[in-house]
């Protein structure tokens, strides 16, 4: 089976301008993310994950080096065109969930539907489907200040699958996490990864989302340092953790 | 791209609206804060409007109690001391309005600034710089709207109750209904003009804030 090309980069290199100073946060990225894959990117702090994110989403543009979603060199596209891009193709999971503080579980993900033209009803209906489908179905109604972290995340989990994305970038969604309710979120990404192919491509420098990748990239100070599949993983994580999972 | 495209993201107005009167609600200590100054400043302009219109009405009642009690005041003439009055409360109206509008000006671009996260997220699942404009042009003349009702309330009743201290019953007999209602308009007008030119900067700053915002996990 041919596998197809979702996120392709060439040669992306990204200047941060610090006043006089300038940071090279990447150094010139390239790579390849197959459609229905999930894709764990590793590195320490500081190695330029987040900033790799910013461009495969669409959300900063590097200085120089190309990115494509779809064979659409994003650097093209206007300001609308973007917008569509982040609203149906793109989900994003942040660090710190990121949820609308003033809109219920239910509002927060019918906003992207909403943002993408559906009706209210079908949106409604169809947001609390998803929250079904992550587990807090009897949550609906609840304002984030009145969820764990853990359910935060799981609503930004369903905000991301609203529009039916291709992608779901997620930048250490476990971050704020304890160990197990993690776990519990990469799970969670791993079963919609496998429900409904969207591709998972997560920052992390957490091993414990090893398991769950079907290639895992690391990067070190802007660099691609190497990119191992599932197979090699497995002996590898036996290495890391000391167990096989 | 699909041709979808150009057909998206014009949000429905009615989203922003509940987006703007929610957020209002959730901050409501803040949003009281800036009301206060509008309230203020309209109740003034109210208050000042109103009593010029007493004053001007009950000139031209032919009452001859009313007339002696405007004789006493040495109010029954446009005299010096009545149109300096007058101008000097006009100078002030002006600037109370002006530092009103700073007010609202300031506060909402500190709303902005700490909703940094929530802006980027909602660039971030779609949104485009005219719903984060419209988002905060709502929530300022929601604020405007409420605030200036109150304040021209308030100024009604102020002017009446000085209106009947110094003039007594004649003020409700002979109220000038129509005068009032004119300033009731144009105070309306002003603040809500206000409201709405003071949040434009701000918003203008919302809708220019990138998406990857919503990435910033420090500060
Ligand atoms: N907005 C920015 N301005 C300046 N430097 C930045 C900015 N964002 C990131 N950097 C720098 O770029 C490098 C990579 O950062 P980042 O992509 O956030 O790494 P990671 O997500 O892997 O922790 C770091 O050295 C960081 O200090
Ligand atoms: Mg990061």
């Amino acid at each position: 089976m041919a596998r197809q090309t979702v996120v392709r980069t060439e040669d992306v290199r990204k200047v941060y301008q610090m006043g006089a100073v300038e940071v090279e946060a990447l150094k010139g990225i390239t790579l390849e993310v197959y459609a229905g894959e999930y894709i764990s990117i590793m590195g320490p702090s500081g190695s330029g994950k987040t900033t790799l994110f910013n461009m495969i989403g669409g959300l900063d543009k590097p200085t120089s080096g190309r990115v494509y979603i779809d064979e659409v060199d994003v650097a093209q596209l206007d300001a609308y065109e973007l917008a569509w891009l982040r609203c149906r193709k793109i989900g994003y999971i942040f660090q710190t969930f990121n949820l609308i503080p003033v809109m219920s579980a239910l509002e927060n993900v019918m906003l992207p539907m909403i943002f993408a033209r559906m009706t209210s009803d079908d949106a409604r209906e169809k947001a609390a489907a998803l929250l079904e489908r992550v587990g807090l179905g009897d949550r609906l109604l609840h304002k984030p200040y009145e969820l764990s972290g853990g359910q935060q995340q799981r609503v930004a989990v369903a905000r991301a699958m609203a529009n039916d994305p291709a992608i779901i970038l997620a930048d250490e969604p476990t971050g704020n996490l304890d160990l197990k309710t993690g776990t519990e979120i990469i799970e969670l990404l791993k079963q919609m990864n496998e429900e409904s192919g969207v591709t998972i491509i997560s920052a992390t420098h957490d091993h414990k989302m090893l398991s769950v990748s079907d290639r895992v990239l690391w990067i070190r100070d802007g660099r691609v340092e190497r990119i191992v599949n599932r197979e090699e993983l497995q002996i590898e994580v036996g290495k890391i953790d000391g167990r096989t999972e | 791209m699909p041709k979808e495209v150009g057909q998206q993201i014009v949000l429905p107005l009615s989203k922003a609206i509940e987006l703007s009167a929610k957020s209002i609600r959730v901050r409501l200590g803040r949003s009281l804060i800036t009301m206060s100054g509008i309230i203020l400043a309209i109740a003034f302009l109210m208050s000042i409007g109103t009593s010029n219109a007493v004053l001007d009405k009950l000139r031209h009642v032919d009452d001859p109690r009313v007339q002696s009690v405007l004789q006493a005041k040495g109010l029954d003439l446009d005299s010096e001391a009545v149109h300096e009055e007058r101008a000097r409360n006009t100078w002030l109206v002006v600037l109370s309005l002006l530092v009103c509008l700073v007010g609202i000006w300031n506060s909402m671009l500190m709303s902005v600034t700490e909703r940094f996260r929530e802006i980027g997220t909602m660039k971030c699942l779609g949104a485009l710089d005219s719903f984060i404009i419209k988002i905060f042009l709502l929530e300022s003349s929601f604020q405007g709207v409420v605030g200036t009702l109150v304040g021209i309330s308030l100024g009604l009743l102020l002017s009446v109750v000085m209106g009947l201290g110094s003039y007594g019953s004649a003020v409700l007999k002979y109220f000038p209904w129509l005068a009032v209602l004119r300033w009731g308009g144009l105070s309306l007008l002003i603040g809500s003009v206000i409201s709405v030119v003071a949040a434009i900067y701000p918003a203008y700053v919302a809708a220019k804030m990138e998406p990857v915002e919503a990435m910033r996990v420090d500060r």
